[in-house]
């Protein structure tokens, strides 16, 4: 996976979807209409202000709530390059994962890692580089088994794949 | 090592003998569910990807339950997508307008699941099911398409906290008190990728709408699924549905009992006794404090309904309080009993009646209002008495909208008084 680097969006703990994607937008499957509104009741100004490559860093339980794909779907979908938090809600852990949208597990990064600090992120290697203040993070790699459905570009691409 | 009421299940699909916790595993579903807002996601990936078959017609349901009667343009395009999808590939449990109900209130009452059970559905609360002691959890619209593709699913076998149920809950008090209660005390991720599995003496005196109610909410725990053991109240409830429903599935329903040495991360002991009417306050459901510490909370809208509490008991804890009583002026109550079946019994019994002569409105069933889609949405300022389950900022309508969880005994008795009142 290609490393990325961005600027730094910071939120609390339990960001949960209703405010990644508030239900009242969910009358459409479309990423691109559903990605206007993405952190709408937590950040009004994320869409204004996020750029490709950027990076939200946030506490524990990210991603918690309601099992809809549309909330990984439009934190990819605006450019995010990748999300790390001190831990992820389970279906949205499985949901980023199945729609091949990164995310890293590390506390310490999360803590002290600060809005606005241009981060670097390796995949290969889980080292976060904090580039503001140099300081660099491991965070856990991925089990082999879900490399290997991010490797195929997502779950369904990696099924599509087996069954060949 | 033994293992856990919820690792047999999973065990048993995967065709292993034995698993452990942490374990990647690949398991055989017995049901794939999906609603309107996430089957057309779903149909989306199923197509792309290249399949064109269903691994089995009769293992697939689809409920329209979110956005239904249509709220808008778009949501009629989203349930046709699902309508068509249906009907292209012969879909056994497509439930639409007339016929539907809120997916994990439907499910059960129509027997399409049962004990013993692997179920995965594009739905959070799709952990009810684990109240007739089968293995569901929720998942995204990509987990639906792949489990509606190949039959399976990936899982990582989650450990488990053990709730030791013992005792009777006192008058007033009901399952979602239960589970509000214990969601205070571990937190929205106190149960993270674990299963949370209820044991214990006091399990015999919790009805079937009380379990469901409990397991509902067991993802505001963080928890993968929450289950309960198949005793006589579960088997009792089983063979009522099947034998309203000839030739149904649940004929063939599976026991599945935690071994005696299952390890479990941590074991916390509940006394029913003690559980106090109780209300998750903003922004949080573990935000909770007992009923009575709140009755100075005016309020401007009360709602009974969800797959929390649309159930004809919770419909009879409504009833019993506003029987005869009026709704207080300034609060609009809105009652959306979760399937047909339990609306046909609202208006058979009487209730419906009794609820309008009270000052509520009835709705058919649906979602609506509980995440914010349609049908009782909050202006900034305003609050909300919910059986919902969640009250996250911006849930139920303005991001300055406040939502309170709490059971209907608790909402019924607030509509009456206009301020949080417990029962």
């Amino acid at each position: 996976m290609q490393n990325i680097q961005g600027k730094v969006f910071k939120y609390p703990d339990n960001v949960d979807t209703d405010v990644i994607i508030p239900a009242r937008y969910l009358n459409t499957p479309d990423a691109n209409e559903l990605a206007l509104h993405c952190m709408e009741d937590i950040d009004r100004d994320f869409v204004k202000n996020v750029q490709k490559g950027d990076v939200i860093v946030a506490g524990w339980n990210f991603g918690c709530g309601s099992s809809r794909e549309h909330a990984p779907l439009v934190i990819k979908t605006c450019g995010t390059g990748c999300v790390i938090a001190k831990s992820f809600a389970r279906i949205f852990y499985r949901n980023a994962i199945n729609i091949g949208l990164p995310i890293l597990e590390c506390e310490q990064a999360a803590d002290e890692i600060s809005a606005s600090d241009t981060v670097e992120v390796n995949f290969d290697t889980g080292v976060i580089t904090d580039v503001t203040t140099g300081k660099t993070y491991q965070a856990q790699p991925f089990p082999e088994f879900i490399q290997d459905i991010i490797t195929s570009g997502g779950l369904m691409a990696s099924l599509w794949k087996q069954k060949k | 090592m033994g293992m856990t009421m919820t690792q047999k299940i999973l065990a048993a699909h995967a065709g292993l003998e034995n698993v452990t916790a942490g374990q990647l595993i690949k398991a055989r579903l017995d049901m794939v569910l999906g609603n309107d807002i996430t089957t057309p996601v779903a149909v989306n990936e199923f197509k792309k990807a290249g399949f064109t078959e269903v691994f089995d017609k009769d293992k697939v349901a689809i409920v329209l339950d979110h956005f239904v009667p249509n709220k808008d343009i778009k949501a009629a395009e989203q349930s046709k997508t699902c309508r068509e999808f249906a009907c292209a590939h012969c879909i056994s449990h497509f439930y639409d307008v007339g016929k539907m109900g809120i997916e994990h209130a439907l499910l059960p009452e129509q027997g399409i699941v049962t004990a013993g059970d692997c179920v995965i559905g594009a739905d959070s609360h799709t952990c009810t099911y684990g109240a007739l002691g089968a293995f569901s959890t929720g998942v995204g619209s990509t987990d639906m398409a792949a489990g509606m593709a190949t039959g399976e699913c990936w899982f990582k076998v989650p450990s488990a906290i053990r709730f030791e149920l013992k005792g009777k809950l006192p008058g007033g008090c009901s399952g979602k008190d239960v589970i509000l209660t214990i969601i205070g005390m571990i937190g929205v991720d106190g149960a993270l990728y674990k299963s949370m599995e209820f044991t214990g003496d006091g399990v015999a005196s919790l009805s079937m709408d009380d379990r469901f109610t409990i397991c509902n909410m067991a993802i505001e725990a963080g928890a993968k699924n929450g289950i309960f053991p198949v005793d006589d109240t579960a088997v009792d409830y089983i063979a009522s549905v099947n034998s309203r429903l000839s030739g149904n599935k649940t004929g063939d329903y599976a026991v599945y009992e935690a071994d005696t040495d299952a390890e479990y991360e941590k074991t916390i002991d509940i006394d029913l006794s003690a559980i106090v009417p109780t209300v998750a306050c903003p922004h949080l459901p573990s935000n909770t404090r007992p009923a009575s510490e709140l009755k100075d909370i005016r309020i401007d809208q009360v709602v009974i309904g969800s797959c929390t509490n649309g159930r004809i008991s919770d419909m009879k804890a409504a009833y019993d309080i506003l029987n005869g009583k009026q709704v207080a002026d300034g609060v609009r109550c809105i009652i959306i009993p979760a399937t047909m079946k339990v609306l046909r019994e609202c208006v058979e019994r009487g209730w419906y009646t009794a609820f309008i002569d009270a000052g509520a409105v009835v709705s058919t069933p649906t979602c609506g209002p509980c995440l914010g889609g349609y049908l009782g949405i909050l202006a900034a300022g305003e609050r909300c008495v919910a059986t919902t389950n969640r009250n996250f900022v911006g849930r139920m309508g303005h991001v300055d909208s406040e939502v309170y969880l709490a059971s209907p005994a608790i909402a019924a008795a607030s509509a009456i008084t206009g301020y949080i009142t417990a029962p």
